[in-house]
């Protein structure tokens, strides 16, 4: 039976590529769980290195991407999800297409998506769970982070004592987590030199987990991760063993890194910018080690890691670059808009927003994202997207003029138009939500500017 | 004299608990105030009053509070009936301006009986009361609202666990036109009392409904001056265009 789910599964996957349909990323895994609902567990139970899962609001993709380098780095065979599908059914099409040969010694390498990662965890029994971070995000689907992390504190509960938990001290949601577990790992930034001045307007979770006391900040490093502790009781950020000892923007294209891990010291230029990405390389680091891969091979995989598509990905077209930054929440969003602002000039900005299942429905977030200081040095604006309006709001409300806006809500309109803007040599920085994303892909895609994301994204 | 103690023509916000209740982008909300009155020539000060702090009931024309997590609700709660109700239910009374939004209207009533079983005290300035239902009530929102004898169409987007109640000594904001609103079976959304409203439309509210925010800040002027200077009309475009996609979005034609 469960061979012939399979087959049936797979031809669908097939059928609709062939019908153009996308790249068929979770079609094949969602037919698959129709027949067989526990699938997961068959297929994850195959990989003969076992598993590990990555979760998060932010970062995921990228630290799942820095992962797979460190184990290509190391030699390791692995199975991921890159493509980005990191609902159940993603996770099945991924386990189903890598056709494992038995006795193989691959390691599964799953991105979930946070609402489902217990679903995942109790059929794939990962030997790893990395957790990043726990922001605001897409209320209407989600609901409050704290319904969240208590979700996520129940399935740790019942794990067995041989997983091994890899937290971000530096969050204190997050890390409230270690109280259902003995077997952790921390990673955190102990280089202070990027912290913020004052907290974001969109930080959350900056009350103590215990006695709601509001928690004191040695270092806010973004959103409320940092240096916290309880100024009545003891809980207080934990030491950790896998640290960003040093962090040094390049640009909006890079950030250079100094690592400490428990297996030695890592050098290396990430070619991906933001402090967020600094977190990314943290936790793959501290995930690589819990596996046992060597400091060498990490500093390899992290050296040689591409950006995952959206994420600060860098295209020319007509002698002007395009760089894309994803964001779907107010965290990400200020992430992006703090790193967008290290490029030295007038700004060109194109800002996308869509309001699909999979951005979020509630549009309300834009509100919370800090643009003042893009805003201040922007030169255009051209906003796109099902709720391009809403953007046009959020901008004129801020005292954007009128004349350094456009509204095109046509992603290819948009996108000329912004282009339009930009002088010779200079470039145009892209903000959509996800959807919007793969809107703008799909024009690209079909000028020839880039390949369909299922073919870039292994 | 229509403008005592300033140059400008300004209107004085109390911001309650803009730390805890912020959570559907309620800071988008004080935008709106703060623009529309500088496109008039007028000004706005804006108090903060958080956990523990003392009001002046006669210091603000208009009071603001927002929604936000179940955790931070009851926190404010407690805090809210012992620092603030009474200067709250002196501002109603003399006339000042308040809006609460989501967990705002929950605490503005007498009570709201939480998702766990808590009972959270309300100010009371809405009789109207609050009971946690099994499921949250999410999505698009529209609305036939009605005040100072106009009716005009509001727009935004709802997520509340909570079903509210209205008593007879406050009457609803609006009737549903698409959405749940305040309980999802009588037809009703928000509550209006004097001058004070409360609703569960969010996204922010006010930038998508121009028309609500300056019935507000034409309150708040009023409160203020004995000759209240007049809110001079604006270019409502961009308004009116992200309001019509909200409604259309929404599925109800006009």
């Amino acid at each position: 039976m469960r061979a012939a789910a399979e087959f049936i599964a797979r031809s669908a996957g097939i059928a609709s590529r062939l019908l153009g349909r996308g790249g068929g990323t979770s079609l094949p895994g969602t037919v698959l769980l129709k027949l067989r609902p526990n699938a997961v567990a068959d297929l994850a139970a195959s990989l003969g290195g076992g598993s590990l899962t990555v979760s998060a609001t932010n970062g995921k993709t990228t630290t799942s991407r820095l992962i797979v380098a460190g184990l290509d780095a190391a030699g390791v065979a692995n199975v991921a999800n890159t493509a980005g599908a990191n609902l159940m059914g993603g996770v099945a099409s991924t386990l189903l297409a890598a056709r494992l040969p038995a006795n193989n010694t691959a390691v599964g390498v799953l991105e979930v998506d946070e609402a489902a990662l217990p679903a995942v965890v109790t059929q794939a029994q990962p030997r790893v769970i990395t957790l990043i971070n726990l922001f605001r995000d897409q209320l209407d689907r989600f609901g409050e982070l704290e319904t969240l992390l208590a979700t996520w504190a129940s399935m740790i509960s019942t794990l067995d004592e041989s997983v091994t938990l890899v937290l971000n001290a530096d969050d204190p949601a997050v890390a409230s987590l270690a109280a259902h577990h003995e077997n952790v790992v921390w990673f955190g930034i102990e280089d202070r030199s990027m912290e913020l001045e004052e907290m974001a307007h969109a930080a959350d979770s900056t009350r103590c987990r215990i006695c709601t006391t509001e928690l004191v900040y040695d270092a806010v490093m973004l959103g409320h991760l940092g240096h916290w502790a309880c100024p009545t009781n003891d809980t207080a950020r934990p030491p950790v063993s896998v640290a960003v000892t040093g962090v040094t923007p390049r640009g909006t294209e890079a950030l250079d890194l100094h690592l400490t891990l428990p297996t030695g010291e890592i050098h290396t230029r990430l070619q991906l910018p933001g402090l967020h990405n600094a977190y990314n390389a943290a936790a793959a680091a501290a995930t690589l080690t819990a596996l046992g891969v060597d400091a060498k091979a990490i500093e390899n995989g992290l050296g040689a890691a591409q950006a995952a598509f959206g994420r600060a990905e860098r295209l020319t077209i007509d002698g002007k670059e395009l760089v894309l930054f994803l964001a779907k929440n107010p965290t990400g969003a200020n992430t992006n808009v703090r790193t967008v602002l290290q490029h030295d000039g007038p700004l060109h900005v194109l800002a996308m927003l869509n309001d699909r299942t999979a951005d979020g429905q509630d549009v309300s977030w834009i509100w919370d994202v800090d643009y003042e200081p893009l805003l201040e040095r922007v030169a255009h604006i051209t906003v796109a997207g099902d709720r391009a309006h809403d953007l046009a709001l959020r901008f004129h409300y801020a005292g954007l003029d009128a004349n350094r806006l456009t509204i095109a809500q046509d992603p290819a309109r948009a996108l000329d138009s912004a282009l339009q803007q930009v002088p010779a040599g200079n470039s145009l920085f892209a903000l959509p939500t996800y959807t919007a994303m793969l809107d703008l892909r799909a024009v690209l895609t079909q000028r020839g500017h880039t390949d369909p994301y299922w073919e870039t994204a292994s | 004299m229509s403008n005592p103690g300033g140059d400008q023509p300004t209107v004085r916000l109390c911001h309650l608990y803009p730390r805890e209740m912020n959570i559907y982008a309620d800071r988008g909300n004080i935008a709106v105030f703060a623009r529309r009155l500088s496109l008039r020539g007028f000004g706005l000060q804006i108090t903060e009053a958080g956990l523990g702090d003392a009001v002046d009931p006669h210091a603000h024309d208009l009071w603001y509070m927002g929604g936000g997590q179940d955790r931070d609700q009851a926190i404010v709660a407690a805090d809210m009936v012992l620092t603030k109700a009474d200067a709250l239910r002196a501002a109603q009374t003399n006339g000042a301006a308040q809006l609460y939004v989501c967990g705002g209207i929950q605490l503005a009533g007498h009570r709201y009986a939480a998702v766990d079983g808590q009972m959270l005290p309300g100010v009371g300035v809405l009789d109207l009361e609050t009971t946690a239902g099994a499921t949250r009530l999410i999505g698009d929102l529209v609305i036939r609202a009605e005040l100072d004898g106009e009716t005009q169409t509001v727009v935004g987007y709802e997520n509340h666990a909570g079903r509210t109640y209205l008593g007879t000594g406050t009457r609803p904001l609006g009737t549903v036109v698409s959405g749940h609103g305040n309980n999802n079976t009588d037809g009703g959304e928000g509550a209006v009392t004097d001058r004070v409203i409360g609703t569960y439309l969010h996204g922010p509210l006010l930038p998508k409904n121009p028309w609500l925010a300056d019935t507000l800040l034409r309150w708040a002027l009023e409160h203020r001056y004995p000759e209240p200077p007049p809110l001079a009309p604006l270019d409502n475009t961009l308004e009116e265009t992200a309001h019509a996609r909200a409604i259309a979005r929404a599925g109800v034609s006009r």
